[in-house]
């Protein structure tokens, strides 16, 4: 396929996937904010802290109040990674790539952003944003669902899963990483104050609960912080979508397991390969943001080959110029 | 629902005859409508515009904010031809598309027609559309014109006449197709059992038609569809065609010339291709050979296009035959190579350049609509019973100081076809826009674009300029099934 297609459709994905984790991040904010004393009640600082967007941030808003922040998270066109700028840079890709798309995913995604942009006008949206965040996060499902049910399961659908596991695996890496912020200020505090409703939480705004509860049963943070991490079955965990683009990785160039053909390919691997073999408890003796930190800052070096293996085009003695004229296609993770 | 008091005006109303009763091919129709229950019209007009929105069917306006879109106006009211009437059409533009190929390749190779006489070399040559670099080329199958969309009208005595052939980049048939499917999902019992003719295999016949033009040799060729980008006013229609076809959708920047051919940059490497049909003017193809301050085609395509190693469609230069003055011989043309009698006539044009025409056309400027030769998209021209004498002045200027520029002819009055005008049945003017594919064979789209002015009284119905759209009905009534499609060696035997 075109490479400049191959890029659109990787990204399109991405965005989907990003605006319904932004909306995961609300709401995992909320759950452990809601209730609490005024100190734990406004902790609204370390979603911006997490999220790496504090710069763009800073030059906007004077304090971290709960409504900036949303309004940052969910509607400000100047954020790159606002929901409603998602959901727009979604949509643009995939208006540039419509003849691709089957026309179903087409249509939804076109409502998606519809509803996003009707959304971001209305004053309710920021006062109860729970439901809004609901509806990004099914709307997402919906999309991802229709692109399963109706693509033809070839390079482009591939492409598109890689962008989706990619965002995905970062994604659930940082919703883990609010609860290192909030409540786990240190390395050694882990297994010390053990808060069963805020671990639930957690585990609710990665749809996350049910599945760990038929897992494990009892609520313990290193069990939480394996299911989350390592389990292989889960589709959010971070080693389940590592391990699902590279399958889809592997389906796009045809290089048989233990092997790699490209850089992008070699990096998936190694990461893949620590993943396999380490253990919660190798882990948290590391430490578990510094963990995080690790694997986030390799996760972008895969994110940095995909974009040379495949989309900028080495046959050709001409610069490709990547489709400057769209849509900013190299977004930055965070 | 109740269809009195539709009053039709002075034109030529499609559906209704003067006497206020539906019009033969209308009657099934307005029977059905009638049936309707009061306000349901109204909702399904709400329906279709709702899906409209939702699905996306959308084009861009110039000048506006990049990218923004407007979502395409359609009327559920359909313009309704009967398959007599059609038949005469569709050879009309048969006879036509068959001559006006033949016209270009004589004129970029032997120039018969200008060594006869019949049509002075000076229009030929001040033509700016004509184009040097193609001299002495043929391309395959000798199609040039392998996509047209023809502007038909029809005066107010019930005439229908050609008013432009666009042999360049002509845009508008998704928006048929797209129509169609709306007017099936959201008006299904009035559409059943009307024996409308299908338009759905459009993207096949495309191409198969651009297929058959693939360069010599090509046993299982690749065709792209080339496009200018998303802020492209037709970019839509550009998705749409890729997609139903399933070929690829290119920009400049994934072709690339090497060793002698064309490819696309694919994830695995480059791709050969051997058909483009592109949407982007002779201008734009390629820096190297026409504007080189072009950012959107591809360096050097021209030269492989000549070699006969790619095959363009609509292939570069043809738009010399769409240039208004040249229209003006399309008579002539038709009479020249194929010894035939116009079926479908143009209207009446003067030619500025001839100086006894234009001095009629400078007196006369009051009753003339003046156009350009050579703009699209309704641009430049005056409109002469409605014009200032500020404007007349400063037409006469322009027609002075560069004749060949302009060519005049009289007003017409657009037909009318009843549009849901909130909640009431209006007459609007409309046009009719129906594409021709010519490759091993030629194909007529048994219906085609009727566009519709929206504003009362407006003859304007450019999209671009506020008009919106209808669904094209062609009824196949009794035996007389139109045949969109013939082979074109066949067609050349039976007018040998």
């Amino acid at each position: 396929m075109l490479s400049r297609v191959a890029n659109s459709v990787y990204w399109l994905s991405r965005y989907v996937e990003r605006a319904e984790n932004v909306a995961r991040f609300i709401d995992v904010n909320y759950n452990l904010t809601l209730g609490e004393t005024d100190t734990l009640g406004n902790q609204w600082a370390p979603l911006i802290f997490t999220t790496g967007d504090q710069a763009i941030y800073e030059e906007q808003y004077k304090d971290f109040s709960r409504e900036n922040v949303l309004k940052f998270l969910l509607f400000d066109k100047e954020n790159p990674n606002s929901i409603l700028s998602c959901a727009s840079f979604a949509r643009e890709n995939a208006r540039t790539i419509r003849e691709i798309i089957p026309s179903v995913v087409w249509e939804q995604l076109n409502q998606f952003f519809f509803m996003v942009r009707s959304a971001a006008s209305l004053e309710a949206t920021l006062d109860q944003p729970q439901e809004f965040c609901e509806r990004v996060r099914l709307a997402s499902h919906m999309l991802v669902g229709a692109t399963d049910a109706t693509m033809s399961h070839g390079e482009a659908w591939h492409f598109s899963r890689v962008g989706r596991m990619i965002e995905r695996a970062d994604k659930t890496s940082r919703i883990v990483d609010v609860q290192y912020y909030i409540l786990l200020p240190d390395a050694h505090d882990v297994g010390s104050a053990l808060d069963v409703v805020r671990w639930s939480a957690l585990l609710q705004s990665a749809s996350a609960l049910a599945m760990y509860r038929r897992q494990y049963g009892k609520i313990l943070p290193d069990h939480v912080a394996d299911f989350l991490i390592l389990d292989s079955r889960f589709p959010r965990s971070m080693h389940f979508c590592l391990a699902k683009a590279q399958q889809s990785l592997r389906s796009i160039t045809g290089s048989t397991a233990g092997t790699f053909l490209n850089l992008t390919e070699q990096r998936i691997g190694l990461l893949c390969a620590n993943m396999d073999y380490t253990s919660i408890e190798n882990i948290i003796q590391q430490g578990l943001h510094q963990y995080i930190d690790g694997f986030q800052k390799q996760l972008n070096l895969v994110g940095e080959a995909i974009q040379d293996d495949f989309f900028t085009s080495k046959q050709s003695s001409q610069t490709q110029v990547q489709t400057s004229e769209t849509v900013s296609q190299t977004q930055s993770n965070y | 629902m109740r269809l009195a008091p539709y009053q039709s005006g002075e034109s030529f109303d499609e559906m209704f005859a003067p006497d206020g009763q539906p019009r033969p091919s209308g009657e099934k129709f307005v029977e059905r409508l009638q049936t309707l229950s009061e306000g349901s019209l109204q909702q399904r007009q709400k329906t279709a515009d709702l899906s409209l929105q939702n699905m996306g069917i959308t084009f861009n306006v110039y000048g506006h904010e990049a990218g923004t879109e407007k979502v395409w106006p359609f009327d559920l009211l359909p313009r309704i031809i009967d398959a007599h009437e059609w038949k005469m059409v569709e050879s009309g533009l048969r006879q036509r598309i068959h001559a006006l190929n033949l016209f270009v390749d004589d004129l970029y190779n032997d120039c018969k027609i200008i060594k006869d006489g019949k049509i002075p070399e000076e229009l030929v040559q001040s033509s700016k559309t004509l184009r040097p670099q193609c001299k002495g080329y043929r391309p395959p199958q000798g199609v040039w014109c392998h996509i047209t969309g023809v502007d038909l009208i029809r005066d107010r005595d019930g005439q229908i006449y050609v008013l432009e052939d666009n042999l360049r980049c002509p845009s508008g048939v998704s928006y048929v197709l797209e129509n169609r499917e709306l007017m099936k999902r959201t008006f299904s019992h009035v559409f059943q059992g009307m024996s409308v003719a299908p338009i759905e295999d459009y993207p096949e016949q495309l191409l198969k038609t651009l297929l058959d033009c693939a360069p010599e040799g090509v046993t299982d060729p690749t065709a792209v569809v080339l496009t200018p980008g998303i802020y492209n006013s037709a970019y839509f229609e550009h998705t749409f065609l890729a997609q139903q076809m399933g070929v690829e959708l290119v920009q400049g920047t994934d072709l690339v010339v090497e060793n002698g051919y064309v490819h696309m940059k694919t994830t695995r490497g480059l791709s050969r291709v051997d058909v483009i049909y592109r949407r982007i003017d002779d201008d734009f193809i390629d820096p190297k050979c026409f504007r080189p301050d072009s950012a959107l085609g591809v360096d050097h395509l021209m030269d492989v296009c000549r070699a006969g190693r790619v095959t363009l469609a609509n292939a570069p230069g043809t738009g010399v035959a769409d240039d208004k003055a040249v229209y003006a011989y399309v008579p002539d043309i038709i009479k020249y190579y194929l010894g035939e009698e116009i079926i479908l006539p143009n209207v009446p044009t003067h030619l500025c350049s001839d100086e006894k025409q234009r001095n009629h056309v400078l007196g006369n400027l009051d009753k003339l609509v003046v156009k350009p030769t050579n703009e699209s998209g309704g641009y430049g021209i005056l409109m002469g019973p409605q014009s200032s004498q500020a404007e007349r002045d400063k037409c006469a200027d322009a027609i002075r100081a560069n004749p060949r520029e302009w060519i005049a002819q009289p007003m017409l009055n657009l037909s009318t076809v009843p549009t849901l005008v909130e909640d009431e049945l209006k007459p609007r003017h409309v046009d009719l826009r129906p594409f021709v594919l010519c490759g091993k064979d030629i194909y007529v789209m048994p219906g085609g674009l009727t566009r519709v002015a929206l504003k009362e009284g407006s003859m304007v119905v450019n999209s671009s300029q506020g008009g919106g759209s209808k669904d094209t009905w062609i009824l196949r009534n009794g035996n007389s099934i139109p045949e969109p499609h013939i082979s074109r060696a066949a067609w050349e035997d039976k007018n040998a």
